[in-house]
């Protein structure tokens, strides 16, 4: 009777091993691959480029894996980012004349992306949760209203930041403190945060209670509502802090900002082994998965065996492979 | 006319054999009860029957010859249908898509809508069972399901019904019925067995009953040889009589809960009681009388109005943290559903309600286990090893676990829906001294319970509701089976006079 309860022990350890390790290894090998076929894929500036464009995925992403673990979605993320780049904009243009300092300037900027990305994630979880709508159809819906203000709003064309003050945000995407650029700086942060907050407060605990069985955590005394609305607003503020980070680069929103940027993160937290039902979530996974990402489209870009157009497919692919390497054996047993 | 025998049937899973020889008959027009503790191997023997299973050794013989299941579908095809405790229905189909799920009649490449719904309409009438074809499943009441699933297995020429607990999800004039349709198809020469844990139906309805302990058959007699104590004794290999501790602290004076004209819209009203210190309140009724309703309202999981005082103090709770807070709590009758996340382990579980007690900043794990060594050792919860998922302990280890859960958060009230709901007698006996001894610590009781035996047993005063309101309350030596059923049914008492 002991031997088979060991075996049986030994065999879920593996299980979970792989399960854990998995995303690691995906990683690593992509790595090592990417060293063997350039030489200049290790190069500091490599490295730091593709750090920094998985940033503003990577941010979002983090959100959103509280969203996912707390059983929601949210599609209008992409559209939200190109909306909140266009207000920044707008506002920072519109106050160049009247605001001397540039820093009070960079500031307002900020403040109205954050601002606007906390609306935009409490409008998400008002309908969600007070009005009890399904999360699929109410991003689906503020995916498309977004999308199409941020075109209303560049009359069908770019909205450009000012020339002048290019140069004043520049650093906020060039610059960085020891040689580390801010969107990685920021995005390390985040994740970190996230990570404790997902392990270790009570707020990932909740989440991932409601995501398991939201009657359960109602019946628990968890304010299942609050916390549901929680998820929506930190995502929408974390899309904030990501387009804080991107409209320095481009210094432009149009209505082809952002476009797919949900369906990446949503695939970087699946990748990373939070299930997509909800009730387990791991944020380190989704760093992973966010790294893996961008690390095949690197990759691809850097060598010619494959061409670059095939990224889309290499992505599916691992994303497919994620899924089926993590799932439960439970059918088969 | 069909007849099922196991013969020296053992099973093993890996190294643990779980049945060891039985030896069950199932003969047409008999009605055979398979009783024993949770764990006792009844679901395996079924299992084995429906060809859910295959046996490790030994024979299953259908009219004297050696048959094989390699399926379920194998066994259905040779009359032997098995009715799993957890309805096996589409909820979201009809009645007769249901009852011809997987066997659809056709007329050329489409549906036969009109004979399917003819045939239906027959099988339940012949169950005398009003729910019409055309129903969704989700709508009916859990005793029509029941009549559904019969119907279905029916339709497939089924001449041995398997069923396993049939009654767990039904009141007793719910289980009344079901017996009536037993008893019909009994006379049409059906085989049947089924499993309960309700001693007193397994002596009225069956012929024959087998007691299985530890994966062996303990006992084998006609149904009148065996007294429900002998047949509780047989399970259990140990003197049961005393399965009510008696009641050891006197019931306090002071009342710690007033509850005035309590309703909830559409299934409680004007429900009013007192309780007072370690005492326990019974609440008794049939299922859909408005109990369970009626405390969630209490609590603050449904909207209610009325008047509650909590120690003289009027309040006023419309989220379920507010009335914990306040040191009232509410145990679900549904630990799968609402009680427990089955994914999750015993610690994340046990926190759950009270993770608060357990975070500053962040959570304190080493503080989580070790809240878990004590609950596991206070509530004897037994687990295979501290990592299992929830969902794999037995129901009783679940309901351990979701007392103890309950109890973490230190409340002064409890409310507890059906505290042994389909957990088998041993597991009872435990519960029951729990509660006694919550009520010595000064703790207030109020224990909803279907179980006539149990709230008779358990409760110093029992209030009795019937149609969402109080039909009356009986105490101390006035606690009766034959009283409360009267109330419940609206014979005596208040309920009938406002009717």
């Amino acid at each position: 009777m002991s031997v088979a309860a060991d075996g049986k022990r030994a065999g879920t350890g593996l299980h979970l091993d792989l399960k854990v390790l998995g995303p690691i290894l995906a990683l690593l090998a992509l790595v090592l691959t990417g060293a063997a076929l350039n030489d200049n894929f290790l190069s500091y500036a490599n490295v730091t480029n593709v750090l920094s464009r998985s940033a503003f995925i990577g941010i979002i992403a983090v959100g959103m894996t509280f969203v996912i673990t707390a059983g929601g979605l949210d599609l209008s993320v992409g559209s939200m980012a190109a909306f909140i780049a266009a207000l920044m904009i707008l506002v920072m243009n519109a106050l160049m004349q009247n605001v001397g300092s540039e820093v009070a300037l960079v500031l307002l900027g900020m403040g109205a992306a954050l601002g606007v990305g906390l609306l935009a994630g409490t409008l998400n979880g008002f309908l969600i949760t007070t009005m009890r709508i399904e999360a699929f159809i109410v991003t689906l819906g503020t995916m498309g209203i977004f999308r199409s203000l941020v075109t209303w709003l560049a009359d069908g064309g770019t909205l450009s930041l000012d020339f002048t003050l290019r140069t004043v945000l520049r650093p906020i995407y060039y610059g960085g403190v020891l040689g580390v650029s801010w969107p990685i700086v920021v995005f390390a942060v985040v994740a970190l945060a996230g990570e404790v907050a997902m392990r270790r407060s009570a707020f990932g605990r909740h989440c991932a209670a409601i995501g398991s069985n939201d009657q359960v955590a109602r019946y628990s005394a968890v304010n299942v509502g609050g916390v549901r609305m929680a998820t929506y607003v930190l995502l929408g503020l974390l899309v904030g802090v990501a387009t804080i980070m991107y409209v320095p680069r481009l210094g432009s929103a149009s209505s082809s900002t952002g476009v797919l940027w949900e369906l990446e993160a949503i695939a970087a937290v699946i990748i990373g082994g939070t299930m997509l039902k909800g009730g387990f979530g791991r944020v380190w996974g989704t760093v992973v998965g966010v790294l893996i990402l961008s690390l095949i489209d690197n990759i691809l870009n850097l060598t010619d065996g494959v061409s670059p157009y095939l990224n889309g497919a290499i992505q599916g692919v691992i994303i497919i492979l994620a899924v089926i390497l993590q799932r439960d054996r439970k059918a088969g047993t | 006319m069909t007849t099922l025998r196991l013969d020296r049937v053992s099973r093993a899973f890996g190294a643990v054999q779980v049945l060891f020889d039985v030896d069950v008959t199932l003969r047409p027009g008999e009605v055979h009860a398979l009783v024993g503790e949770n764990g006792a191997g009844k679901s395996t023997t079924m299992k084995i029957m429906s060809g859910f299973l295959a046996p490790s050794a030994g024979r299953i013989m259908i009219d004297g010859r050696e048959v094989r299941f390699a399926t379920s579908e194998e066994a259905e095809a040779a009359g032997v249908v098995l009715i799993h405790q957890e309805f096996n229905l589409a909820d979201e189909l009809t009645v007769e898509q249901n009852v011809f799920l997987g066997r659809e009649l056709k007329r050329g490449p489409f549906l036969d809508g009109r004979a399917m719904r003819a045939r239906t309409a027959a099988l339940l009438e012949r169950l005398d069972c009003a729910a019409s074809p055309d129903a969704r499943v989700r709508d009916l009441s859990n005793p029509a399901k029941q009549m559904v699933e019969i119907a279905k297995a029916l339709n497939r020429d089924a001449r041995i019904l398997v069923m396993d607990e049939p009654t767990a999800v039904l009141t007793t004039r719910e289980a009344d019925v079901l017996f009536e349709q037993v008893d019909g198809l009994r006379a049409d020469g059906v085989a049947i067995l089924f499993t309960s844990h309700k001693l007193d139906e397994v002596a009225r309805i069956a012929d024959v009953v087998t007691v299985m302990r530890d994966g062996r058959v303990v006992a084998h007699e006609p149904a009148g040889a065996l007294s429900e104590d002998a047949m509780a004794e047989a399970m259990v290999g140990r003197d049961v009589s005393s399965l009510f501790p008696t009641r050891a602290a006197p019931v306090g004076a002071e009342v710690v809960l007033s509850v005035r004209g309590l309703t909830v819209p559409g299934h409680a009203s004007d429900v009013s009681f007192d309780l007072r210190r370690g005492e326990i309140l019974g609440v008794a009724g049939l299922v859909g009388s408005g109990r369970t309703e009626a405390m969630e309202g209490l609590v603050g999981l449904r909207a209610a109005s009325g008047e509650v005082r909590l120690g003289g103090e009027l309040v006023r709770w419309t989220a379920p943290r507010q009335a914990l807070d306040a040191g009232v709590a509410y145990l679900t009758e549904d630990r799968k559903g609402r009680g427990l996340l089955l994914a999750k382990g015993m610690r994340e579980n046990l926190t759950l309600q009270s993770l608060r007690d357990f975070t500053r900043v962040l959570i304190d794990e080493a503080a989580e286990e070790r809240a878990l060594d004590r609950a596991i050792a206070a509530f004897d919860v037994r687990a295979p090893h501290r990592g299992v998922a929830v969902g794999n302990l037995s129901g009783g280890n679940q309901q351990k676990l979701l007392l103890a859960k309950t109890m973490l958060a230190e409340p002064d009230i409890v409310v507890i829906d059906e505290p042994t709901r389909g957990i088998d007698i041993g597991t009872k006996q435990q519960i029951y001294e729990f509660v006694h001894a919550l009520a010595a610590a000064g703790k207030s009781i109020i224990v909803i319970s279907s179980e006539m035996q149990e709230v008779i047993g358990l409760a110093d005063r029992v209030l009795v509701m019937r149609a969402g309101r109080v039909a009356g309350e009986v105490e101390g030596d006035r606690i009766t089976e034959d009283r409360i059923v009267r109330l419940a049914m609206g014979l005596d008492g208040t309920a009938r006079a406002a009717a």
